[in-house]
């Protein structure tokens, strides 16, 4: 399932930078620098990308992000730019 | 590159491999080339390459190990390099290793190398783990929508090495064809992406998979507050444990046979004037000696043991839960592990700052290395601090651990000041791979980290340490006006020495013992008896009255331990740092950084005492 820029509901919405263990979404925007853009599309993060978090880093460290059959760790500063929809 | 010239001019075939990091790519090299390889340097870069040799009925190959990337977009010096090599089509086939359990990443890449070359084998590696995690792959319809052969690899346990080494030796020969699936010029990195989802979904059938959740439970446990982080202190208590305790007793065994062969040597020697022995065996062999027998055993249990924590992907997590604290300083994760080498070795600590992918983050993690007292300066600290701070055994023990605590801060304030000046920037590295948890190669780690990393570093110690031995004896036995060079250029220290609460003695024993740290007490003591050999090493009980006598008080003694910690780095060090940071200026900054803080330091304990 894909969703666009214009179907996404705001109120659904929540930064990978806050998603709980365990919980999955589809990403709907990436914001941040034009180079991180890149480098995390190198990986295979971009809109419409599936993602679950897998754990957290204690006290707001690092979010571990399940992505593409992959683990990959984000600093949290970067994955508040990234907005996911929740997947039930 | 004069590998492969040499390779053409032999009519041998060109093979390169290519792949994303951590997805065993440097497996199937091995397993492939067997032992019969070598690494050597893309022109202007200091990006390793490796070649290895194989023979099949088809002739002989040159296989090429590409760095591993997760793009050809080049934009680091490994994706540079990777792509410079698949452009210049060099390679008579490119065999892309993929990730079994991650192929909807994995096809990014081979989809970019399919756009630029023709005759491409995908290997779908890792297939024993792919299968554990109850994931299908039909590898019909895989080679029929990438149009290229694709063969299934375990390269752990050789499975389908066989075939592998037959289709590449189909290919080059033209006996296959391939017909890659292009996405033409104009693709984005959306098409690539969509396209590898597309023939993810058509190929791969992911099940349930008890395995995959057995990762997750475990991956949460070891970076909880709860256990995973007292398990890391635990764990960096041991290699603290390790580095002062148990790499002595291998360090005084090497000492000891070196003792004997020196023994033996004198005896075979004996003919000889003492013109000549005096520089060969006091000079030269006893230097090394030390040197080796200090620095070998830490090196030769860290780097099989570092790198034994990173196969089984537990070094991944340390730096997950530690890089919050780090990131504050504008280092990264992996910093914490470099650091903990450290404390074995300074030049392991450079070297093993290749486990940081981002440039910037890497020179940081180097640079500030030397901060962190290594094995060679513990027992000096010791020394002096049983000497000098009695108080019960307990006071000396203090004020080591502090001086070790004040090494680990400096070191971090340092990185930061770095992070705000010279390397300012963006902190790279946004994106740290967390490979999941395997049964590590045991074997294979133990010999490449043995001859890869410790041999080498002990190879350039050893390389400096024996000319530098012979300097040492000359200036302990060029004697006039009643004393050695050593002695008349400690007196021209002494103003310099005193300056920063120390005197000239001390001064000349740090200069001197460039080579290795562990020289600097015995140099010292040659410096105040005037002898002209290194000698045994002095227990405390000995050491203290020299010392005394020399006009040393307590002060004396705490900057010249400010300054064990804090001054230029070895000179294997220097020259790992060369290496590794990309030349010379950055060895110079890496001196220059710890000297500044130990005269600063010093300069205000005389001020304050």
């Amino acid at each position: 399932m894909k969703r666009r820029r214009e179907d996404w509901n705001v109120g659904q919405c929540v930064s990978l930078a806050r998603l709980g263990a365990g919980q999955a979404g589809v990403v709907t925007a990436v914001r941040a620098d034009p180079e991180l853009v890149r480098r995390l599309a190198d990986l295979g993060l971009m809109t419409g990308a599936h993602v679950a978090c897998r754990m957290r880093a204690p006290g707001s460290g690092p979010v571990a992000v399940e992505l593409r059959g992959t683990v990959i760790a984000l600093r949290a500063s970067d994955a508040g730019g990234i907005l996911c929809q929740l997947e039930g | 590159m004069e590998e492969i010239w040499q390779a053409r001019a032999e009519g041998r075939w060109i093979v390169a491999l290519a792949g994303n990091p951590n997805v065993g790519k440097s497996t199937v090299f091995n397993s492939l080339t067997g032992l019969r390889q070598h690494t050597g340097n893309w022109p202007g870069k200091t990006v390793a390459l490796a070649f290895g040799q194989m023979e099949t009925a088809e002739g002989r190959f040159l296989l090429v190990d590409l760095p591993g990337t997760y793009s050809l977009s080049s934009r680091s010096g490994e994706e540079e390099v990777a792509e410079d090599f698949i452009k210049s089509q060099e390679a008579d086939c490119v065999v892309v290793v993929c990730d079994g359990t991650a192929l909807e990443r994995n096809l990014i890449l081979a989809q970019q190398v399919m756009e630029r070359q023709t005759r491409v084998i995908v290997c779908v590696n890792l297939m024993d783990e792919t299968e554990r995690s109850n994931i299908r792959i039909d590898f019909g319809r895989l080679e029929k929508m990438l149009g290229v052969p694709v063969v299934a690899t375990a390269a752990g346990s050789g499975r389908g090495m066989e075939r592998l080494r037959q289709t590449i030796g189909q290919v080059v020969t033209g006996r296959r064809e391939c017909r890659p699936h292009r996405l033409g010029q104009e693709a984005e990195p959306r098409d690539f992406m969509e396209w590898a989802d597309r023939v993810a979904e058509a190929a791969v059938t992911r099940g349930p998979s008890a395995y995959q959740e057995r990762q997750r439970r475990f991956d949460r446990l070891l970076t909880s507050r709860g256990v995973g982080i007292p398990l890391m202190l635990l764990g960096l208590l041991l290699v603290i444990w390790l580095t002062i305790v148990g790499a002595n007793y291998p360090s005084q065994a090497l000492q000891w046979a070196f003792d004997w062969g020196k023994a033996r040597l004198e005896v075979l020697l004996a003919g000889l004037p003492g013109y000549i022995t005096g520089p060969l065996l006091d000079g030269v062999y006893d230097t090394v000696a030390r040197v080796v027998s200090v620095m070998l055993p830490p090196m030769a249990i860290f780097f099989p043991l570092f790198t034994l924590l990173e196969d089984v992907g537990y070094l991944p997590r340390v730096a997950f839960v530690l890089d919050r604290g780090l990131a504050r300083c504008g280092a990264c994760g992996k910093q914490a592990l470099t650091m903990c080498m450290g404390l074995g070795c300074n030049a392991a600590g450079v070297t093993g700052c290749r486990i940081i992918d981002t440039p910037r983050e890497r020179r940081i993690a180097a640079l500030t290395n030397s901060f962190i007292p290594c094995n060679g300066r513990f027992p000096t600290l010791i020394v002096l601090g049983t000497v000098f701070f009695r108080g019960g055994g307990l006071l000396g023990a203090a004020v080591v651990t502090g001086l070790v605590v004040l090494g680990v801060a400096a070191s971090m304030a340092a990185s930061w000041l770095l992070g705000k000046t010279v390397l300012r920037g963006q902190s790279g590295c946004v994106v740290l791979e967390l490979p999941p948890f395997r049964k590590p190669r045991v074997g294979q780690v133990l010999f490449r980290s043995l001859v890869d990393r410790t041999f080498f570093v002990a190879g350039r110690a050893v390389a400096v340490a024996a000319p530098a031995g012979l300097l040492l004896w000359c200036c302990a036995n060029l004697r006039w006006d009643g004393g050695s060079l050593l002695t008349h250029m400690a007196g021209r220290l002494e103003p310099v020495g005193r300056f920063l609460g120390m005197n000239g003695p001390v001064l000349l024993a740090f200069l001197l013992a460039l080579p290795a740290n562990e020289l600097t007490l015995p140099v010292l003591v040659m410096a105040l008896t005037g002898a002209g050999t290194l000698g045994q090493s002095l227990t405390a009980a000995e050491l203290g009255p020299l010392l005394a006598a020399a006009g040393w008080t307590w002060q004396t003694a705490l900057c010249t331990m400010v300054f064990v910690v804090f001054h230029w780095p070895c000179s294997t060090t220097l020259i790992t740092l060369a290496r590794e940071a990309g030349g010379w200026r950055w060895a110079a900054l890496g001196a220059l950084l710890p000297t500044a803080f130990g005269v600063i330091l010093c300069l205000l304990l005389r001020l304050a005492l």
